[in-house]
């Protein structure tokens, strides 16, 4: 074995070494991915099933046919499923904080920020996956986006930007909570009317005055829009703005309250 | 392995605490813990279950923040100056604290890179210890398919990556099969060897034994007894002189002579036969069984024991032993 003859001791942590250790949580979570692939059912399997379903369901009844439906759906299970597994997050965090390897972490003198921020880096993988698979399952049904490639990209870019923003709260509750399973409950009992109360699924209009007024303020409506307007449009307007300050505020609120709660349990 | 500076951070103590204080809820699991391990020793914290010793463990590695005292590693505080330390010691938990989903090179190599090493140096880092550790051939297989005593040994050679001056050992062999266990006590010896400091916790009073210079022993979140192992071992007391006649009948006689050579009250269980005293003095056993040849008494069985660190522990901690009992389970087996 080498000798490290003289130890340089140090007691912060640069900047510099804080992007690498995350990175290398990061690819530890890739790692991970890699070996046990059946943890991707969730964001493989149900781009697809949703994509399909809502589809054959919705479209006659809303647009008349599924053709002209799919500019209005597509973009509504793809931000429905890409910030729907954002959750996953905070589930694994928990289901890792409670095994022995995250002692280790604790105990190297690595940034203490890095396991979060390292696994929260690594989900973004998942978000990659879920978004190519909604828009590959659109394209194959049918749905030729106006806005071209390149927004369509752009739109891509956008949601999973965000769902990386909104998995810092899930990431929260995954610190805080006691079980995974409890991050689960109370994540789903946020999300699932977050994403159903907005214009994911069906036009705005059609809902009684008192709920058009949440979906209305409902952020997830403004993400849904800013992804139409993108890839259908290739526009630009005050919903992507929108989305983008709201995306910017949770990480400012949510990244410092979870790394305290994380140091205060470390 | 080559061997590690342990005097390079200042000070000959390895680890200095000052009445930790660990509270959770109503349950006071460390309660005033004073410890000093001495640089180059192998020091054994003992006690029972949840008698404080991983807790205490936790928060010398700065995994754990004390409610009250403090603790210094090589000088250096664990709390204001806790990332340092953290590049002094190396932890391997009471649970294996390496990737279940990854390969044993896999966590070696994460684990390197967070250590400040390169990527091939990582590599190499990983496959020299994986090598030293007997556990090449199973490098690449997923560690589910691991046993309990690779996955220990693999947790410890993921403390050693960065060579640490410290190494805290939470109960190393808990749940090993004696083989595996030995071969674990053995890779300690040899890391004092090479300069390293191990302070280790343990339920199992012969691993104290075999291993520690000094034993701290600790029951309810406090340190009863310290000392090393001779001195705990002689403030129980003395050795006992066990002996069996052949002829039941013999027994009287036999215990007469006893007290009378050895000047001691003794006792017997009738049942077995077997005749116990204590001796103060090996020099008067000559004694003893002379006088036994002349009355023509045989003997089927005779031993000395040394007070055992079960003892010193129980007789230190206040459960004492029951003897009668004791005695009685160990003739239902023999039986």
């Amino acid at each position: 074995m080498s000798q490290p003859t003289a130890r340089t001791l140090k007691n912060h942590t640069s900047f510099g070494q804080t992007i690498r250790n995350s990175l290398t949580m990061a690819y530890r979570g890739l790692l991970k991915i890699k070996r046990t692939p059946e943890q991707l059912f969730d964001v493989t399997l149900q781009p697809i099933i949703f994509t399909l379903m809502f589809t054959y369901i919705f479209g006659g009844a809303i647009s008349g046919d599924v053709a002209s439906y799919l500019p209005i759906i597509i973009p509504g299970i793809l931000v429905q499923t890409v910030i729907g597994t954002s959750v996953v997050t905070g589930v694994q965090l928990r289901e890792d904080m409670d095994k022995g390897v995250f002692d280790r972490f604790k105990s190297l003198p690595i940034a203490r920020i890095a396991p979060l921020a390292g696994a929260l880096l690594a989900d973004t993988i998942r978000y990659t996956i879920a978004t190519v698979l909604t828009f590959t399952m659109g394209f194959i049904m049918g749905y030729r986006p106006e806005g071209g490639f390149g927004n369509v990209v752009l739109a891509a870019l956008l949601v999973i930007a965000c769902a990386w923003a909104i998995s810092w709260i899930f990431a929260f509750f995954g610190v805080i909570a006691r079980t995974a399973s409890s991050v689960q409950g109370i994540s789903m009992l946020v999300l699932f009317p977050l994403t159903f109360l907005s214009n994911a699924f069906v036009p705005v209009d059609t809902m009684p005055n008192w709920l058009q007024f949440f979906v209305k303020i409902n952020p997830i409506t403004h993400l849904v829009s800013a992804v139409r307007q993108l890839a259908n449009d290739g526009t630009v307007g005050w919903d992507l703005s929108l989305s983008l300050i709201g995306a910017a505020v949770i990480v400012a609120v949510f990244a410092p309250i979870t790394v305290r709660a994380y140091m205060r349990r470390t | 392995m080559n061997h590690i500076q342990a005097k390079e951070p200042k000070g000959e103590w390895a680890v200095e605490a000052r009445g930790l204080v660990k509270t959770f809820g109503d349950n006071r699991a460390v309660d005033g813990v004073d410890l000093n391990v001495r640089a180059g020793s192998i020091y054994g914290v003992l006690g029972p279950h949840g008698a404080g010793k991983t807790t205490t463990i936790r928060m010398l590695a700065t995994l754990l923040k004390a409610d009250a005292g403090s603790a210094k590693i090589f000088g250096r505080d664990t709390v204001k100056e806790s990332q340092i330390v953290r590049q002094l010691i190396g932890v391997t938990g009471q649970y294996a604290s390496v990737d279940e989903s990854l390969s044993a090179t896999e966590n070696l190599v994460i684990f390197s890179r967070w250590l400040g090493l390169g990527r091939k140096e990582a590599k190499r880092k990983a496959e020299e210890l994986l090598e030293e550790f007997g556990l090449s051939e199973a490098a690449r297989r997923p560690l589910k398919n691991f046993s309990g005593g690779m996955r220990r040994r693999l947790d410890l050679a993921a403390s050693l990556i960065a060579q640490p001056p410290l190494i805290f050992l939470d109960e190393p062999t808990t749940g090993l099969d004696p083989r595996t266990r030995s071969q674990m006590w053995e890779t300690i010896r040899r890391l004092v060897n090479t300069g390293s400091t191990v302070l280790l916790t343990t339920q199992y009073l012969d691993e104290a034994d075999q291993l520690a210079d000094r034993i701290a022993v600790i029951d309810r979140g406090h340190v009863v007894a310290e000392g090393t192992v001779d001195e705990l071992k002689a403030s129980v007391g003395t050795s006992s002189l066990h002996l069996r006649v052949s002829e039941p009948r013999d027994i009287g006689n036999a215990r007469r002579l006893v007290e009378q050579v050895l000047g001691a009250q003794s006792s017997v269980s009738s049942e077995a036969g077997k005749i116990t005293a204590p001796m103060a003095d090996a020099d008067a056993i000559t004694d003893l069984l002379i006088a036994l040849r002349a009355e023509g008494i045989s003997l089927s069985e005779m031993s000395v024991q040394k007070p055992t660190l079960d003892e010193v522990f129980l007789t230190i901690t206040g459960q004492g032993v029951n003897h009668e009992a004791e005695a009685a389970s160990a003739k239902e087996v023999t039986a």
